[in-house]
């Protein structure tokens, strides 16, 4: 009967619209040049969403043999990243949206639900405020804490430098007058930009680095969408690094077509910024790769035209084939959706050698893909300012054996012992990792890979 | 109305008959929408025109939800409808518009131009066509399914 025939007919078409399941082995996405396989996507999205748990007492991630962790601070409301003062305060960044993005599409309530789940829900009271940590004698266990910043705009970047501290709102970068040791700031901000936001200000983390001359800041501002479907004109001014004149707040576009960028560092004595990038969903479980990269001025990285250099999405219109043309490829790939919001280079002194000017990465977790990806910290080893090898295991067990969720990390940072801090925004907790065995130190053995 | 029905047609098929042709109409004209909001996405990726196609798939499938339910009701109490070979085509063509248009919302649901060209619009183009024939059907099927008329014809 015809109509069977077009059910038939159907039924090929819609699979035929989703292709191979990309089956390849994640840790060859690995590196400078990962394996891309073809775009692929089924016809409900592919998604994983871990229930979230939270740790119970005595709970912790895992870290390699030799070092130890334990909870800096506890009892957080969705701290995302971390700042450590000159004078060895640390700043915890406790942030979240606020609002939900306009009703576009039928699929949106969906994805809210998604992201509410993965986040454990609606959150824990106070937000949107920056606190201070203070330890004295470096133990580990905070003797002082206070809100030093209230009432904040979805905070995300924080950076000090001669005398002021600046804060990137969502919408705004904020300068407050302020000198280390200080433990409230009540003087009123000057905002020295705004920042694209809006109503639907989807990838919303500002993250905000200075350079080592202390003269121009550099905020990360996320795409509004996945693949430009929100249309080029909610794209204005977004998926770039902007280079801010903290005096002025004069910008221009330092790169672009960086999806979401963050984690934005400069290479211990270097000129050179960096930062890591999450990358585009819905075209399969390994694509596409997020990635750590050395941002070059004026680059462009392809977002939502191309990517890893100049694979075409074909989603995309219209079509920029000028602007592929002119895309480069990032440095060095994470495996796709492993999320990374945080990236710190180790500059302390009490992890073993091979971590020195090497980076850390907080890779939240994936959702777009049937194994989860990500979900831990990374430590990724650099000679002469590259990466280089396979990013190493260094926090884990953020999913617990049952599958369950009880952390995900974000911000990473080095405090002034050389420990390394990690900002948990679903198990609302701050972790330290210190490396107190001497007698591992000295027999000089290889970190886990 | 339902007192002076024919006894071969239950009370139940007295309200969903007329449950059945007040929704049937809604997702046919949704899926027909959808399909010209396509064609214009397909020819100007005015990514505006794959959300009209969207919510024009989705309102089609929540209203064709509740007419499949009605339809389900008539098949079981309406003899006349499970006699009749145009009946069960008639049922037949809109169950299958619906799955065709299932599949379409989940293929709309990607991030721009593939989730209409060219999958989307075939989808679109063969889940209208299905639904087209549906209606056509109903010229075809015996006054007797159709209560309103059924009435009338009693009294003549």
């Amino acid at each position: 009967m015809i109509v069977r025939k077009l059910l038939a007919c159907a039924a090929v078409l819609a699979l035929a619209g989703c292709g191979s399941s990309q089956k390849i082995d994640p840790t060859s996405q690995f590196g400078p040049n990962p394996n891309l396989p073809e775009p692929s996507r089924a016809l409900l999205v592919r998604m994983h969403i871990p229930k979230v748990v939270g740790w119970k007492d005595g709970e912790t991630p895992t870290v390699p043999n030799g070092f130890h962790i334990a909870a800096f601070a506890t009892g957080l409301a969705n701290p995302r990243q971390i700042y450590p003062l000159p004078n060895g305060d640390i700043i915890v960044v406790e942030t979240q949206k606020s609002g939900s993005e306009p009703l576009d599409r039928p699929k949106r309530p969906i994805m809210d639900w998604m992201e509410s789940r993965a986040h454990g829900g609606s959150g824990t009271g106070a937000s949107n405020r920056l606190l201070l940590f203070r330890d004295s004698n470096g133990d580990g266990k905070p003797d002082g804490k206070s809100v030093l910043v209230d009432h904040l705009n979805a905070p995300y970047g924080v950076v000090y430098s001669n005398g002021f501290l600046y804060v990137a709102d969502t919408d705004a970068i904020l300068r407050f007058p302020f000198t280390p040791g200080q433990t409230a700031i009540t003087a009123p901000p000057v905002k020295v930009t705004d920042l694209p936001a809006g109503p639907i200000d989807h990838h919303w983390t500002k993250d905000l680095t200075i350079s080592p001359d202390g003269t121009k800041l550099y905020v990360g501002i996320g795409s509004n969408s996945n693949a430009m479907e929100r249309g080029e004109t909610a794209e204005r001014g977004r998926a770039q690094i902007w280079e801010v004149d903290p005096k002025t707040g004069a910008h221009r576009t330092y790169a672009s077509g960086l999806r979401n960028p963050n984690g934005l560092a400069f290479y211990p004595g270097s000129n050179t910024l960096w930062a890591v990038i999450n990358e585009r969903d819905e075209l399969g479980p390994n694509l596409v790769p997020d990635y750590l990269t050395s941002v070059k001025p004026g680059a462009f990285y392809g977002w939502p035209y191309s990517y890893w250099g100049q694979h075409v999405d074909p989603r995309v219109r219209p079509q920029r084939p000028d602007l592929v043309k002119t895309a480069i490829m990032p440095d060095y790939s994470l495996s796709s959706h492993v999320a990374p919001l945080g990236m710190n280079f180790y500059t302390g002194n009490s992890f073993p050698a091979q971590f020195r000017g090497g980076a850390f990465i907080g890779e939240h977790g994936s959702w777009n893909r049937p194994e989860l990806n990500g979900y831990r910290v990374v430590f990724i080893r650099f000679q002469d300012g590259r990466p280089v090898g396979n990013p190493m295991d260094f926090v884990w067990g953020f999913i617990g054996k049952d599958g369950n969720a009880h952390g995900r990390p974000v911000g990473v940072t080095v405090d002034r012992t050389g420990a390394l801090l990690v900002a948990d925004d679903v198990g609302n907790t701050v972790w330290r990792v210190t490396f107190p065995s001497a007698a591992y130190k000295m027999t000089g053995a290889q970190p886990i890979g | 109305m339902a007192e002076i029905v024919e006894p071969t047609t239950s009370p139940v098929a007295a309200v969903t008959g007329p449950a059945y042709l007040l929704l049937f109409p809604i997702p046919v004209v949704c899926f027909i929408g959808a399909l010209l909001t396509d064609l214009t996405y397909a020819s100007n990726a005015v990514i505006q025109w794959l959300a009209f196609s969207e919510w024009l798939i989705a309102a089609g499938l929540v209203f064709g939800a509740f007419a499949v339910i009605a339809s389900l009701v008539e098949l079981i109490a309406a003899e006349p409808l499970r006699s009749n070979i145009v009946g069960w085509g008639h049922i037949f063509l809109f169950w299958a518009a619906m799955i065709v248009e299932l599949f379409n919302a989940l293929v709309h649901s990607i991030d721009g131009w593939t989730a209409v060209v060219p999958t989307g619009l075939i989808l679109s183009i063969i889940g209208s066509i299905l639904a087209v024939l549906a209606v056509a059907t109903l010229f075809f099927v015996p006054v007797a399914w159709v209560p309103a008329r059924e009435v009338r014809n009693d009294r003549s």
